[in-house]
């Protein structure tokens, strides 16, 4: 049930004329039946008609017409871009939902229901009763090597993904090894193949989840969806096989030797430092008192 | 001995205009068939019909499967046709862009086929890509070169390692020599002549270069206005055709 105007306290006058999470109820009706087809044929891409949205394309406009279609006012919303919750990306769509949806919000993985991110899974493992929602720049794996969408499509249809492990092969020939590091091709359960999203392929192993996983790309006009306990194998060779790669060094903050690193560089001496591309993760571990190399404890860091 | 492919009147029509029309042949295991005529006679018409990249009016396109013997290939299911066209057909292309990946390696090229059908070992496909690479005659130094950077003759042959490296049966090409100098075709036509006994392909070639089929083609058949209108032994219609236009074609006023 959408909230009426008076019980949304974080809504100010110019958004008053909004529908709850902004899109109108024929098109959210229209989105969910989009997922729910998408949930129905896991990895296959549901056409939808994607609806303008006050941010343009590139800032996640699929994944915020997901989200707006997926929330209900119970949720607690998260929102993640690269793993962190404060940059300008992740702070405007929080934003935007607070006021369109009045949605409580959070940080803290573990306290959200509807996660959306972009390029990251989040660390800590997702449950069942929680949504994790992608944002997608590009939904079609095998676009890198057939431009023709009529093509593509006949591809998947008749599952003729030759092509993808082309990709890989070249791949391996001009680096030695199969460098693709981020949006690295996954079959779902062995049926189709699927981009998901730029997540560096650290994070693939983690999408055989107990959360619901759904992808919008909003200039494309596509939804996708993976449903809980789902197979996901990305794709490789017998004498390449895929490895979930990361930077070989534990945090310098949290001293965590399992999460996705970011390289950062700290002086103009090119000093640099290994932190958690999960910025709540990290948090978690400082509060439970793990130290890092170049980490101080909590409080006085707080300070 | 059973024919390997058994074609029953075949008809396209563009509209009005004939495309081909009534076109019956049967082709045997080992046969090479040539297809000349002047230009818009529907050589191209017809291939396409036979290799299930055009859908013809009417007719039937059997071919012997290894799976189930005469299937006709016009009313089978389009996953088992595609299937076909990347096991057991091969289609060289007169223009070698429409029958390559212009931005992936000569060997990503020519490992493809092996890949659409579930090779999983690198090290195996890139082995099977150097030797296809090498038995057309490309050095195994150009296997990670694309092919933007290959002369035109070189092209050719890469897109005929390309359709040979899966060992199809049945190979259907369009004017391959066309296009390329006489030098570089004669290389060309050599190259593919060993190929087809070393391999005992069965082929189906169109061409307007009566040089082509006499090398190449075991038997001919003669296209005019999307009909035909003679077919015998390569070498029998050559030196005695029946057709008087065959028999203009042959007296050379017609060659290209
Ligand atoms: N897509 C098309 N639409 C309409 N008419 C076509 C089409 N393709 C071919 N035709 C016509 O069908 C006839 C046969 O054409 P086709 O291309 O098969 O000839 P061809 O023998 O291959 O000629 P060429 O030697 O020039 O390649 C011609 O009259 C041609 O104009
Ligand atoms: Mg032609
Ligand atoms: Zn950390």
């Amino acid at each position: 049930m959408a909230l009426s105007g008076e019980n949304r306290p974080y809504l100010d006058h110019s958004m008053a004329d909004y529908n709850f999470a902004y899109l109108d109820e024929q098109t959210k009706r229209m989105i969910r039946r989009a997922i729910l087809k998408g949930l129905a044929i896991p990895g296959y891409q549901v056409p939808f008609a994607s609806r303008e949205m006050p941010m343009p394309y590139g800032w996640g406009t699929g994944g915020v017409q997901v989200t707006a279609a997926a929330l209900t006012p119970d949720d607690t919303l998260k929102v993640i871009d690269q793993g962190a919750d404060d940059t300008t990306n992740a702070v405007s769509i929080r934003k935007f939902f607070e006021k369109t949806a009045g949605v409580a919000t959070t940080e803290e993985t573990g306290q959200a229901s509807v996660i959306q991110t972009r390029h990251r899974i989040p660390e800590e493992d997702l449950r069942e009763d929680q949504i994790l929602v992608y944002q997608v720049p590009i939904p079609e794996p095998l676009r890198f090597l057939e431009p023709s969408e009529v093509e593509t499509r006949k591809m998947h249809s008749l599952e003729e993904y030759g092509l993808m492990h082309v990709k890989l092969y070249e791949d391996i020939s001009r680096h030695g090894a199969i460098a693709t590091a981020y949006a690295y091709p996954v079959k779902v359960e062995g049926r189709y193949v699927m981009d998901p999203s730029p997540i560096p392929k650290f994070d693939n192993p983690k999408m055989e989840m107990a959360a619901i996983q759904l992808f919008g790309a909003g200039r494309e006009q596509r939804i996708y969806a993976v449903p809980p306990h789902t197979q996901v194998v990305s794709l490789d060779f017998d004498d390449y096989p895929f490895e979930a790669s990361k930077a070989d060094a534990p945090c310098d903050l949290c001293g965590a030797e399992d999460s996705y690193l970011d390289e950062v560089i700290m002086d103009d001496a090119g000093t640099r430092m290994f932190v958690c591309s999960d910025t709540d993760y990290c948090t978690g571990r400082r509060k439970a008192g793990h130290i890092g190399a170049q980490g101080t404890a909590f409080e006085e860091d707080a300070a | 001995m059973t024919p390997l492919l058994k074609v029953q009147n075949i008809q396209k029509l563009y509209g009005k205009r004939i495309g081909c029309t009534d076109v019956s042949f049967d082709l045997y295991p080992g046969e090479v068939m040539g297809i000349v005529g002047e230009s818009g006679s529907g050589k191209s018409t017809l291939l396409n019909c036979l290799a299930g990249h055009l859908a013809p009016d009417a007719g039937e396109v059997m071919f012997d499967t290894r799976a189930e013997g005469m299937k006709d290939t016009v009313t089978m299911s389009e996953p088992e046709r595609r299937m076909l066209s990347r096991t057991d057909w091969a289609f060289v292309h007169q223009h070698a862009r429409d029958g390559l990946r212009m931005n992936v390696s000569a060997g990503g090229n020519v490992g493809e086929r092996l890949m659409a059908v579930g090779a999983r070992h690198y090290g195996d496909i890139r082995d099977q890509a150097i030797d296809w690479l090498g038995r057309v005659e490309i050095q195994e130094s150009r296997v990670d070169d694309r092919p933007t950077q290959f002369s035109g003759g070189m092209q050719q042959r890469l897109q005929i390692a390309r359709n040979l490296v899966t060992g199809p049966r049945l190979v259907f090409m369009d004017e391959p020599t066309g296009g390329l100098d006489v030098s570089v075709q004669a290389r060309l036509l050599d190259l593919l002549r060993g190929l087809v006994r070393e391999m005992g392909l069965s082929a189906i070639i169109v061409t307007h270069d009566l040089a082509v089929v006499r090398l190449l083609a075991d038997r001919l058949m003669v296209m005019k206005d999307g009909h035909v209108v003679e077919t015998g032994l390569t070498d029998q219609v050559l030196d005695d055709p029946q057709h008087a236009y065959t028999q203009l074609l042959v007296s050379s006023v017609l060659q290209v």
